[in-house]
């Protein structure tokens, strides 16, 4: 439904998305996740043709958004991340006025209107001014306004940016509810939002696809390995060096020190246990074993696994160095 | 022209809702309302003063040609140059700053219907501004007789000087996230092409022509006086057109260069 391919945007001499590749399947929910800054307005945005690309292809509906704008136009709602609302217009006056430009029949109005306002439950605002309303209504009504044509593909930016708590699974519920009838791509800095809400995701951090995958995919696929943590009292080079050298370890990272005491994070290999061999090597070298604990990636940790590389990097190096 | 209407529509409403069209429907009333009594009582002691001198046999007084040409050619084109901003500071500006630009430009329309749809809005209010003007000239049929003919060159000649005022200013309003800087481009470029007829004043030669030609109010003279003009017609038609071109572009550059 939404394909695409190897875009590119550049604003002057900055590169926001660099040879961006995806595709999202009919009523399926995507994912679009990255920290602030990584591209994902921008993609959106080209997607639905506010912003032409510098190179590259996305199609909508089958229509190239350059090529025939409106027509791919027509078949898209968008939630930019702020709603974009006329303060002055009633809820309903406003919707009519969407309704009208997104193309809806003039006779269809009314009864799209209807529906909306009950399906996105604003219906007890009709009549109200939208600049009056609390900020959870105005996202609903930024809802219904991308839903009033009834299109196919739809595009929310951080859609529950702004909410408290129980309106951020309000909104969940309803964008949940439009699984398999619209194609939704929605976009997040938040983690469980993605988990919660999305069948597949994407990862996007400085203009370019880290991961792609379902949220269950990328935690499995990020875990290649296993991982022990390691809470010892000693040297920590010295522990280092000696843990390295246990049958079955890939790799160790101090994770944190603390006084006289290292945390290391031991990576082996897959299916091998390497708790009790980690046991024995500390004592036998007069060291005090403190904790040691197998340890799942969350998807908090992924995300910042793919999206804060060159940090965590920096962080091991900081750790080394306090270490010796 | 369903979008065009669309956005219109949505235009005029806005200007509903906010002051901006009361606060200059009430401005421009009151000026014209008064510039209206002063030139009638004005006209009213030349007429009494011809009589008492027993009119020496010249025809009485045009109303057409002192009290109507000098309202419109004098003052309300100048009024208008500080009003229209007033009307086109936010076509463009607001909806940036709001953001609602996104929905605009995401909708399936073209640039065009919107730029189309924004300017019939503002011509809308200007066309009230305009009934109100006229509704005082109908005023001068309970009293005299004034010529019905120019005062239809009158009214085409202020629709298409409006027109080109407002075609101008939604131009500026592209500039800018901030309505008053929009505003405030609008007023100093509006003055400043009244303004360019001084040249005509010292420079006879071809310099003088081109700025007097190019100034805006120039053309203004011959529909003030109820003669309607091709060149005059072209001219604020041009413009027009140049506004709304000049706006596309504008429009163009805002989503970003591909």
């Amino acid at each position: 439904m939404i394909e695409v391919d190897n875009l590119t945007k550049r604003y002057g001499p900055t590169l926001a998305v660099s040879g961006v590749s995806f595709s999202v399947q009919k009523g399926e929910i995507l994912g679009f996740l990255g920290p602030n800054g990584a591209g994902k307005t921008t993609t959106m945005r080209v997607i639905t043709g506010f912003l032409p690309p510098t190179e590259g292809k996305v199609r909508v509906a089958g229509y190239d958004v350059a090529d025939e704008p409106l027509e791919a136009k027509r078949r898209t709602g968008y939630l930019p991340e702020t709603p974009p609302i006329y303060p002055d217009m009633t809820v309903n006056e406003y919707l009519a006025f969407v309704a009208r430009i997104k193309g809806v029949s003039r006779r269809d109005i009314k009864k799209r209107l209807d529906e909306i306002v009950e399906k996105c439950a604003i219906a007890d605002v009709r009549n109200r001014q939208v600049g009056k309303l609390s900020k959870g209504y105005r996202q609903r009504v930024g809802l219904a306004q991308a839903l009033i044509h009834n299109p196919d593909v739809l595009v929310l930016d951080e859609p529950t940016a702004g909410l408290d708590p129980k309106q951020i699974i309000e909104t969940r519920d309803l964008i949940k509810g439009l699984e398999g009838q619209h194609t939704v791509i929605l976009s997040t800095h938040i983690l469980p939002e993605v988990s919660k809400t999305c069948q597949r995701v994407v990862v996007i951090n400085a203009g370019q696809i880290v991961a792609v995958g379902t949220p269950d995919e990328l935690t499995r696929r990020l875990q290649g390995f296993e991982t022990v943590l390691v809470t010892v009292e000693g040297p920590a080079a010295a522990i280092i060096e000696k843990f390295q050298r246990v049958p079955g370890v890939n790799w160790v990272e101090p994770r944190e020190s603390h006084e006289s005491r290292v945390t290391l994070e031991v990576h082996s290999e897959k299916e091998k246990d390497v708790r009790a061999e980690l046991a024995r090597a500390t004592v036998e070298s007069g060291w005090k074993l403190y904790e040691l604990k197998t340890s799942g990636l969350s998807l908090e940790e992924i995300f910042l696994k793919l999206t804060t590389k060159d940090l965590s990097e920096e962080a091991a190096v900081k750790a080394e160095k306090a270490a010796n | 022209m369903r979008n065009v209407m669309a956005v219109a529509g949505k235009e005029m409403r806005a200007y509903f809702h906010s002051p901006i069209a009361y606060l200059v429907m009430t401005v421009y009333t009151a000026i014209c309302g008064f510039v209206f009594y002063s030139s009638t009582a004005f006209f009213s002691l030349q007429s009494m003063r011809m009589e008492a001198q027993g009119g020496m046999g010249m025809p009485p007084l045009s109303i057409n040609e002192y009290i109507i040409r000098p309202i419109l050619g004098g003052v309300l084109t100048v009024v208008l140059l500080f009003l229209i901003p007033l009307i086109t500071m936010r076509l463009y500006a607001e909806e940036k700053r709001s953001g609602t630009i996104e929905l605009l430009l995401t909708s399936p329309l073209t640039d065009m219907e919107i730029i189309l749809g924004k300017f019939l809005g503002a011509l809308l209010l200007f066309a009230i501004l305009e009934a109100l003007t006229f509704a005082y000239f109908a005023v001068l049929y309970l009293y005299g007789n004034p010529d019905v003919k120019p005062l239809i060159a009158n009214a085409l000649g202020m629709l298409l000087y409006g027109g080109a005022l407002l075609a101008l200013g939604m131009w500026f309003s592209t500039f800018t996230k901030n309505q008053i800087i929009a505003g405030a481009v609008g007023l100093a470029a509006f003055l400043l092409l009244y303004l360019l007829d001084w040249v005509s004043a010292y420079s006879q030669g071809a310099v003088g022509q081109v700025m007097s030609y190019i100034a805006l109010t120039t053309h203004f003279d011959n529909f003030s006086k109820g003669v309607l003009q091709l060149s005059d017609v072209v001219y604020y038609s041009s413009v027009i057109i140049l506004g709304i071109f000049l706006t596309a572009r504008s429009v163009e550059a805002l989503k970003g260069r591909p």
